[in-house]
């Protein structure tokens, strides 16, 4: 049994599936694609891939539709290739269930580390205790966070924000759903409390909190946790 | 200044006013009527319906003639208080007076007309050339990046076997740079017609000012930059309200510039400071600086520098200005007196500083 991923592109242009197909099997995937939203459907419920990389501009459907559709059973990672840039869409793609938003033109070596890193936190099975992620390591059952092998001191909120982070390594957390989930829904247009605690946490988690490794800013979208590894 | 004198007074203050103009000019004149004669006083009367054919619209001069000839005739020629008209002399003198105050009026009416016609052509040539230059610019600008990638891939596809691997690996790199460029521009065009469409809406929410600049900062050192970026942030900045995507697109043409039109080695300082609730950006560097004459020019769509080295769109300025405008700011652009050029950007924000929530 092969051990490769497998992931289905799903994409008229062909020659963004080709360049995708010789990017991705170089960097050992298994590659599978679709032209259509119909053609896309079909292929993942009949083998659902580890991943699916889908674009928005679909002939026969709204890319945001097939989204949807997905997500109402398919739970692996889907990426969004699109070259619609607007706030508004990456947003509501990522509202409808998209792990990540990439702008075409995109470099290939950004979509790899992308795609690696959905990957990972789609195994991260829900009863790991401790993630590592380079030299942090958090350990979900004692509550502990560690950086170099040394406790760090985070308070509540601390802890909550980057628990949630951890979570969902390599997925686009919008700015709402962050407020949400750690303040409660009377806080999400609160974005002021957001960026004062992203600023605390990366001063005690990062390296140089001005050039961050995990926690990376999604312009005027969100943010996403990566690992250095 | 004549057009600016009709364009400020309404026809109807014209009228008014010009009414007025010969009704104050015969009363004065009544007052040292016994010093002079009446054939004086419709010279007087005639200039002023000159004067104010130089400056009014066609019917309140015309008003002016046909009012000051009543007048004169009224109150200066003998028999006084009355329309008629004592000799035959006098007559040929009103007929006259009616006659050259109406030819006045009229000329100065069409002269106007002409200059009108003539400064719209004037104009409409203006905007022709505007659009020529615009037009081939961008023809330019588009064509360039790809002639060479048209140009370096049918090298590698019909002339592989001639090529030295160092060739092959030039012209990769072309063809890498070429459409970066490419996208850059298209990227610039994609802005610039958002701004001229007109639906740009800025949408202000908390901005962490620290983390944008440094954002930008690794964004334009994805590719190589051979000069010294510092950051030199006021260490009690508070958040700011404004919009995020439109700050980090001005910033990031800003730096961008900075990086492809300096030298290597050269410093750039990126700078953020609060004055109450003006935030201030500036981006300055020691390199060369802008020529003097063409800094008026440089925000302007489709403007290069007339000894820029190739690669720029002429976009990347305009855009700076209009994105910074439509959150309400403003740009300036000045030559440092050290050498160099520096780029302050000035908004007014809402500012937050909650930033001591920290036992929450």
């Amino acid at each position: 049994m092969s051990n490769k991923a497998d992931i289905l592109i799903i994409d008229d242009e062909a020659q963004i599936r080709k360049l995708l197909e010789i990017t991705l099997e170089s960097n050992d995937y298994l590659v599978s694609q679709a032209v259509t939203a119909k053609e896309g459907l079909i292929k993942v419920a009949n083998h659902p891939p580890d991943l699916v990389l889908l674009d928005l501009g679909l002939p026969d459907e709204s890319g945001h539709t097939v989204l949807q559709k997905l997500r109402e059973w398919y739970t692996g990672p889907i990426i969004i290739l699109s070259v619609l840039s607007s706030e508004e869409d990456i947003v509501k793609a990522l509202d409808n269930g998209a792990n990540d938003y990439l702008v075409k033109p995109f470099r290939t070596g950004e979509l790899v580390a992308r795609i690696r890193s959905a990957l990972r936190g789609a195994h991260i099975e829900s009863n790991t205790p401790v993630l590592n992620f380079g030299t942090l390591q958090v350990d979900l059952v004692a509550r502990i966070v560690k950086k170099n092998n040394e406790i760090l001191k985070l308070t509540a909120t601390e802890y909550t924000l980057l628990s949630l982070f951890v979570k969902n390594e390599g997925k686009v957390l919008t700015h709402q759903y962050l407020l949400r989930e750690v303040w409660g829904p009377g806080y999400i247009n609160q974005l002021q409390y957001l960026r004062v605690f992203i600023a605390q946490l990366r001063k005690k988690i990062e390296k140089d909190p001005n050039r961050p490794e995990h926690i990376i800013t999604e312009s005027g979208v969100g943010y996403r946790f990566t690992s250095t590894e | 200044m004549t057009t600016l004198f009709i364009n400020i007074i309404s026809k109807k203050k014209q009228v008014l006013l010009s009414i007025v103009l010969v009704f104050v000019t015969a009363g004065v004149c009544h007052t040292f009527s016994s010093y002079v004669g009446y054939r004086v006083i419709g010279f007087i009367l005639l200039v002023t319906v000159s004067l104010i054919a130089m400056f009014f619209d066609i019917v309140p001069v015309l008003l002016a003639a046909v009012f000051s000839a009543l007048i004169w005739d009224f109150f200066f020629i003998p028999p006084f208080f009355t329309f008629q008209v004592g000799s035959a002399e006098d007559s040929i003198l009103l007929l006259m007076y009616f006659v050259v105050a109406l030819i006045s009026g009229v000329l100065t009416f069409k002269i106007r007309q002409i200059e009108k016609i003539a400064r719209q052509k004037e104009e409409k040539a203006k905007t022709v050339k505007l659009y020529t230059i615009l037009f081939n610019s961008l023809s330019h600008e588009l064509r360039t990046p790809i002639a060479a990638i048209i140009g370096a891939t049918d090298n590698l596809q019909n002339n592989n076997e001639r090529l030295t691997p160092q060739n092959r690996h030039d012209l990769i790199g072309e063809i890498s740079k070429a459409s970066f460029r490419l996208n850059r521009q298209v990227d610039n065009l994609l802005n610039m017609s958002r701004l001229e469409a007109g639906f740009i809406q800025p949408k202000k929410d908390w901005c962490d000012i620290n983390e944008l600049i440094y954002h930008v900062i690794e964004r334009i050192e994805e590719n190589t930059v051979s000069q010294k970026i510092t950051v030199n942030i006021n260490p009690n900045m508070p958040l700011c309200k404004l919009d995020e995507g439109m700050l980090e697109q001005v910033l990031y043409n800003l730096l961008n510039n900075a990086v492809l039109y300096t030298e290597a080695g050269t410093r750039i300082d990126v700078i953020a400071n609060i004055h109450a609730d003006v935030l201030e950006l500036i981006i300055e560097d020691d390199g060369k600086g802008f020529p003097e004459e063409e800094i008026p020019y440089v925000f302007d769509k489709f403007y290069r520098l007339k000894n820029s080295a190739a690669g720029g769109t002429g976009l990347g300025l305009s855009i700076v200005k209009g994105f910074t405008e439509a959150q309400g700011g403003t740009v300036r652009l000045e030559n440092r007196s050290t050498g160099g050029v520096r780029f302050s950007i000035e908004m007014i924000s809402e500012t937050s500083y909650i930033q001591n929530l920290k036992n929450e």
